[in-house]
């Protein structure tokens, strides 16, 4: 199976990208649009544009009113979803296959005949605002984010969802206007997964999409990051415990080193922070670290939540367990994770929804999608001797923290990041 | 597709649907034990047992069980409910028999007294987690009330009280009464070698000792009323209500689902229209949830905190509505296109369809399989739905209101 993959792909003349992976075993199909409208190109006072844009450009399109549009995709029993990111808006849906050609039709009016109806922008509002209220209540989501903005800064770290005033402070006009900038062919990437036809597909998408016009892309502004120690105070049970260092992103040849390292940190039941910090101390119920890349970024991000009196210990045994990685991995800790990332790669292979979300990706960050052969054999070739020398050459330190809950937690001085902003 | 079944003479109950196509297979052992079947002074037993399956048995400690998950590359969890409790694990077919081996051993835990105060701790942490998440602590607020004194009304993860006092003699008194073979199944799906299955579950289970292993049948009677939770530095009002539903063998269970999806599912439904739609909530939804004997709906609002009592008046003009008027053919379709496309998409994932063979075990149902269970909602007719919607009403309820505003008042009475 892992050998019979067939994967397709076409740059219409507009500049979209059509993706496709055929999964014959399934019955069904999924789809992800990646349209280059994220967060990013928000204005610095208006951070919320691109998601109350994703909002309003589904309230009625081509012929269908707001209601209708629900409808058609319920008719059609298509499980849809969509968001902003920093990089992109996405639209995904996940159907039975038979359903995937109307599915695509719907979003073809989404993206290229949306109403943006001003009736309907005060409710659109409404929504947003929601959004931003139930974030406050998020305490985990609440720690990461504000991480990710302090480690990165704008707009490579920015929170799509803006604040109330930011969301208060937009308009029909800049919406029509963030629409007409920014909905655009070029640098949009639709994949699809599961039980495909391709010629027809291609066809199909091409009909579809082959009139919409490309546009240039814009250079979106953007703000330092601000490193170093950041507490919110919050009079809460937990404290919330978030932190990230500097590391390369999964286009650097040498991802899989870095990807192999946390590994042995992070993945599965067996892994150092797990054990250390779960099993042997009894200290928190959620830990982890994992790698996390925007385009030509990478870090680790690792996260824990821990009553406030044992918090600092908590802080203190992740921080050691960071300092020891540098010292190296052992021979049976690679065995397992290459056993576990293999059997997740396989595993995979029965969600047309997992495999649209990841060929997309490879094609955002490498320009074409790679094939379990090659990633399998980049894991094949991970050594002990290898993940060390990239360890000693990259040790993690120098980190970000940003804790939230009844009081500060202290970082050593030497560990800390300095501050650039 | 083939679906085998087994006993073994101690009453372990083997189940599997068998893809010979599958690229993975995925086993569970499903106890058909939770927290309604504690006594209230050992409340979050159940839960607190079954992070302790892992930590160890005679043949291993805890870090060897780990480390074995690990070397097999699973995909392994555990889940307790009220009256469940689950243990499973997803690997490629070529582990079948060192996995059941593995799942089989932990099944007969050693309990021992320093896992069992380090393990305390991770779960007096995992109770505060959910204490600083929304609701709140809310859903077992208004389970207690809702059931007034009926075992179905106790906390799964118990209290930081019920956890802190616990012994581990307590801990394996239990175990004793709730884990005999006979309320235990060992559930397959995916790529499995059935046979193989028997023999493994004969040479590693096949020494369990059987008991007896009653759990209460009695109905609860079910409380109604209005209780609010004051959380002053919480930015957003939670909203919970709970109404009686069909319980786990009532054959009205697939018209009130498809009724539950049309007032209540996350998209399209009638509250979907009246309160995400217009920017009244930020979530808002009703589900059916079945247990032995007993069954409910639940309902659950999320919006600001000033737009919440208006949110309790809507919410009940539209259960009103939706009980005195039923819903339209329409409607239906609707919501049979919608429940047939999860069917399809939730069984090509082996570990779903596993989840499906060992659920419909405990609740002592005769298998169906994919195509039975999408025939089963394609049959439900107008009338049984309304019918169903009319004899469970959702105006008659307990409601909790979780959050900052603590002026609320009952809706439509």
């Amino acid at each position: 199976m892992v050998n019979q993959q067939q994967v397709f792909s076409h740059t219409f003349e507009n500049g979209m990208v059509l993706v496709a992976q055929s999964m014959p075993w399934l019955a069904s199909s999924a789809f992800s649009i990646n349209l280059p409208a994220g967060c990013r190109y928000d204005p610095a006072e208006q951070i919320g544009l691109s998601n109350f844009t994703c909002e309003m450009v589904q309230r009625g399109c081509g012929d269908m009113n707001s209601r209708q549009y629900i409808e058609e995709l319920e008719a059609n029993g298509i499980d849809y979803s969509s968001s902003s990111s920093v990089y992109h808006m996405h639209f995904s849906g996940a159907m039975r296959a038979e359903n995937l050609l109307t599915g695509l039709s719907i979003y073809a009016d989404v993206l290229q005949k949306p109403h943006l109806p001003e009736d309907q922008l005060e409710d659109g509002r409404l929504v947003c605002y929601q959004e931003v209220r139930s974030l406050e209540d998020d305490l985990v989501q609440r720690v990461l984010l504000s991480l990710r903005e302090r480690h990165y800064g704008h707009p490579d770290g920015r929170d799509c969802h803006g604040s109330m005033e930011s969301v208060k402070s937009i308009s029909i006009a800049d919406i029509q206007k963030f629409y007409e900038t920014h909905f655009r062919p070029n640098g949009t990437i639709l994949s699809v997964a599961g039980k495909i036809d391709w010629p027809q597909l291609k066809d199909h998408v091409g009909k579809l999409f082959g009139n919409w016009e490309s546009q240039d892309d814009v250079v979106p502004d953007s703000s330092p990051a601000q490193h170093g120690v950041h507490h919110i105070s919050f009079d809460s049970q937990q404290t919330q415990i978030a932190l990230a260092y500097k590391s390369i992103p999964v286009v650097d040849p040498d991802y899989f080193q870095a990807r192999g390292a946390v590994g042995v940190l992070s993945d599965g039941m067996s892994s150092r922070l797990f054990h250390e910090v779960r099993e042997k101390r009894g200290l928190c119920y959620s830990v982890f670290a994992s790698n996390h890349s925007i385009k030509g970024k990478g870090s680790v991000i690792c996260y824990s939540g821990t009553t406030a009196e044992r918090a600092q210990e908590t802080l203190d045994v992740i921080i050691e367990q960071l300092h020891n990685l540098s010292k190296g991995i052992h021979e049976d800790e690679l065995r397992r994770l290459k056993v576990q990332i293999r059997s997740g790669l396989v595993m995979q292979q029965e969600s047309c929804r997992s495999r649209a979300g990841v060929i997309a990706g490879d094609w955002f960050h490498f320009g074409r999608v790679r094939l379990l052969d090659e990633i399998s054999e980049l894991i094949n070739n991970l050594s002990v001797e290898s993940i060390n020398q990239y360890l000693s050459n990259n040790p993690p330190g120098q980190f970000d923290l940003v804790t939230l809950g009844p009081t500060p937690l202290e970082l050593p001085d030497h560990a800390v990041s300095s501050t650039s902003a | 597709m083939q679906y085998h079944q087994h006993q073994l003479d101690n009453g372990l109950t083997i189940l599997a649907e068998c893809n010979p196509s599958a690229y993975t297979s995925a086993f569970g052992f499903f106890v058909r034990t939770g927290a309604r079947d504690e006594a209230t002074e050992i409340g979050g037993v159940s839960h607190f047992l079954e992070h302790m399956v892992f930590k160890g048995t005679p043949n291993r400690t805890a870090e060897q069980v780990n480390l074995e998950l690990d070397e097999m590359g699973s995909a392994s969890n555990a889940r307790t409910g009220e009256e469940s409790t689950i243990y499973h694990a997803a690997v490629l077919p070529e582990f079948q028999s060192k996995m059941v081996e593995l799942l089989s051993d932990i099944m007969r835990p050693s309990l021992r007294q320093e896992d069992f105060e380090t393990e305390k701790q991770v779960i007096i942490e995992e109770i505060m987690m959910y204490q600083d998440q929304p609701p709140y602590g809310g859903h077992e607020k208004i389970m207690e009330l809702f059931f007034g004194g009926h075992p179905l009304g106790q906390s799964v993860l118990g209290t930081p009280q019920t956890v802190g006092d616990m012994t581990a003699e307590q801990m394996k008194d239990y175990f004793r009464v709730r884990y005999s073979p006979s309320n235990i199944a060992l559930a397959a799906a995916g790529n499995i070698d059935f046979k193989q299955l028997v023999d493994d579950a004969e040479k590693h289970c096949g020494e369990w000792e059987a008991f007896d292993c009653e759990r209460s049948k009695q109905t609860a009677s079910y409380q109604t009323g209005f209780e609010t939770l004051h959380k002053p530095n919480s930015h957003q009002q939670y909203l919970l209500q709970l109404a009686p539903g069909p319980g786990n063998d009532d054959p009205q269970r697939f018209a009130m689902r498809a009724g539950a999806t049309i007032l209540g599912d996350d998209s399209g439904s009638r509250m979907y229209w009246e309160f995400l739609d217009s920017g009244k909530a930020e979530s808002a939804a009703a589900g059916s949830y079945e247990y032995h004997n007993n069954g409910l709906i639940m309902s659950f609002v999320c919006c600001d905190p000033k737009d919440a009592q208006d949110n309790l008046k809507l919410l009940h003009n539209v259960q009103r509505e939706f009980a005195e008027r039923g819903v339209s053919e329409k409607e239906l379709e609707l919501a049979k296109q919608k429940i047939a496309s999860h069917i399809v998409l939730a069984s090509e994932r082996t570990e779903s369809r596993m989840f499906s063979v060992g659920a419909q075990w405990l609740t002592g149902q005769k298998f169906k399989s994919v195509q039975e269970i999408a025939d089963t909602y394609q049959s439900v007719t107008l009338d049984e739905v309304n019918a169903a919607i009319r004899k469970f009403p959702l105006t008659e309820n307990m409601t909790l209101a979780i959050g900052p505003n603590d002026k609320l008042q009952p809706a439509g009475r």
